[in-house]
């Protein structure tokens, strides 16, 4: 089954939906699948998209779509909302706003809720990103609600982050353009047609100067430097005279765009810049650096995770309560508790490891 | 391995009004099922197509413009067509009694008519899932 499934999905989207149920409901079958898929991945543009609730992700990402596909290329995209905390429920509303891809072959477009699941989530959604990526889509957007630190994990596995924000959410912007310096390559404010819009671009382009004034250690600048370098040894080659910049690149700030994503506005100078974004990576050592760096906090999260499910084993457990109790009995201390427990859990994943 | 019910929550046809299918969806959703929902005015290559993609569970559609019955055939037609016939469809809205019959034979596992409880058509996906979720 899995490995016809993993021949299948190039042709096939029922087998692809089957694969990403899978990778929802995190069935073990999964994992052969994706191996198969493996050599498969690693073609395709991942792009974040993130922002704050009702800021018109989900319209943009329907027009960046349109965009893309005038432009030849085949987009999948991820829309992740959250589930209720009390039901596990979710209503996954993204997808409306793009319906009318829903007949085009070279679309593909999965709504997953985030189950509750936190660590899990970004694992979810990584995973399918590489299924889409193996199942030659050229661009793959994730869409997510950019609040919490869990959905900020999501869009690492993006190549290209885009911000989006919207005039007029007062306090909550002053978080969002923190954000940019950690995460964003393009700062698009969307719902332009509102008043505020502008005012938004000019403080957003302002705290970014002041942070590179202050030498602060942004996501952005190391590229600049590295596109600068490219970009005069290109124009060296060619026999050509360059304007040097004396600053090497390091001044540049990341593209801040205005857009009315319901008119479409905007839209195909933001597809413009997602483009010279990958552009700029992959003329660099910056594309495989990123990847390095997303690739090694992946495998991180997974020890992470497996080793807080050993926990959670019935063996971890009562070793756990047996240490409590001599804590509390006073036959040993706190600490020394604490390492034997620890020595006792390793040696118990070791051995789970090597089963 | 948490699994769950997924429902695509779908409005065919012209009519404009959606306040029916939005009560349903949130009830389907607490009752803990994962609900995509499409908006209006969707066709049936659109609901079709979205319910392979998003590898549904159950499709539930509502109409009130009274185009049943050529459109909830057509999409049971699609969705043979794409090998989904593992797919539980249900139907509700404005439906004339007369009309069941024959939306049943075309595939349509149940048809809920207006005053219908929620908690009748959760527990009718809930027993009649064609799929183990
Ligand atoms: N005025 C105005 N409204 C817009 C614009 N873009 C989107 N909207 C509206 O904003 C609302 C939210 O749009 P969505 O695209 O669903 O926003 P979202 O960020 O995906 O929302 P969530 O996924 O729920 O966080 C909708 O009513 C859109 O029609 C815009 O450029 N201007
Ligand atoms: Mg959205």
């Amino acid at each position: 089954m899995s490995e016809r499934m993993a021949l299948n999905i190039l042709d096939n989207p029922r087998h692809l939906a089957r694969l990403i149920t899978m990778i929802e409901r995190q069935d073990p079958a999964r994992i052969e699948v994706l191996k198969a898929l493996h050599d498969k991945t690693g073609k395709a543009h991942v792009v974040g998209i993130t922002g704050p609730p009702g800021s018109g992700k989900s319209t943009l990402t329907d027009k960046i779509i349109g965009e893309l596909r005038n432009r030849g290329r085949r987009v999948a995209v991820v829309a992740i909302d959250p589930s209720s905390p009390f039901t596990g429920g979710a209503i996954l509303g993204d997808r409306i706003r793009m319906m009318r891809h829903a007949t085009d072959e070279g679309v593909f477009i999965r709504s997953l809720a985030s189950r509750g699941h936190l660590g899990g989530l970004s694992r979810a959604a990584a995973e399918t990103v590489r299924a889409l990526d193996a199942a030659a889509y050229d661009t793959v957007i994730i869409e997510t609600v950019g609040v919490g630190q869990s959905e900020i994990d999501i869009v690492r596995c993006a190549d290209t982050v885009v911000l989006v924000a919207v005039p007029g959410l007062g306090d909550d912007i002053q978080a969002i353009k923190a954000g940019v310096m950690e995460i964003g390559d393009i700062f698009c404010v969307n719902k332009a047609d509102r008043d505020g819009a502008e005012r938004v671009v000019r403080e957003t382009r302002a705290m970014m100067e002041t942070a590179i004034m202050n030498g602060a250690n942004t996501r952005f600048s190391g590229l600049y430097k590295a596109v600068y370098e490219h970009t005069v040894q290109q124009a060296r080659l060619r026999g050509e005279n360059v304007q040097e910049d004396p600053h090497g690149g390091a001044l540049r700030i990341p593209p801040v765009l205005l857009t009315i994503a319901e008119q479409g506005e905007g839209v195909s100078v933001l597809v413009d810049e997602i483009l010279a974004h990958h552009a700029m990576l992959s003329d660099t050592e910056w594309l495989l650096k990123h990847r390095h760096e997303n690739t090694m906090w992946e495998l991180r999260n997974a020890v992470a995770d497996n080793l807080l499910g050993w926990l959670d084993n019935a063996n971890a457990h009562s070793q756990l309560a047996n240490a409590a109790e001599a804590v509390l009995h006073k036959d040993t201390d706190y600490y020394q508790a604490l390492a034997q427990v620890q020595e006792g859990i390793i040696a118990a994943g070791l051995r789970l490891v090597s089963d | 391995m948490e699994q769950k019910i997924r429902v695509l929550v779908a409005k065919p046809g012209l009519d404009g009004h959606d306040r029916g299918a939005k009560v349903v969806a949130r009830a389907f959703r607490d009752a803990g099922m994962e609900v995509i929902y499409t908006g209006l005015r969707q066709t049936p290559e659109q609901i079709v197509n979205a319910a392979l993609q998003e590898d549904v569970d159950v499709v539930a559609m509502s109409i009130l413009s009274g185009a049943h019955n050529h459109l909830f055939p057509r999409v049971m037609e699609l969705l043979r067509e794409k090998n989904m016939d593992d797919v539980l469809v249900i139907g509700g809205g404005v439906i004339p009694d007369e009309d069941i019959p024959g939306l049943k034979a075309a595939g349509i596992a149940e048809i809920f008519t207006p005053g219908t409880a929620t908690g009748t058509t959760i527990e009718f996906i809930k027993n009649n899932l064609k799929r183990k979720a």
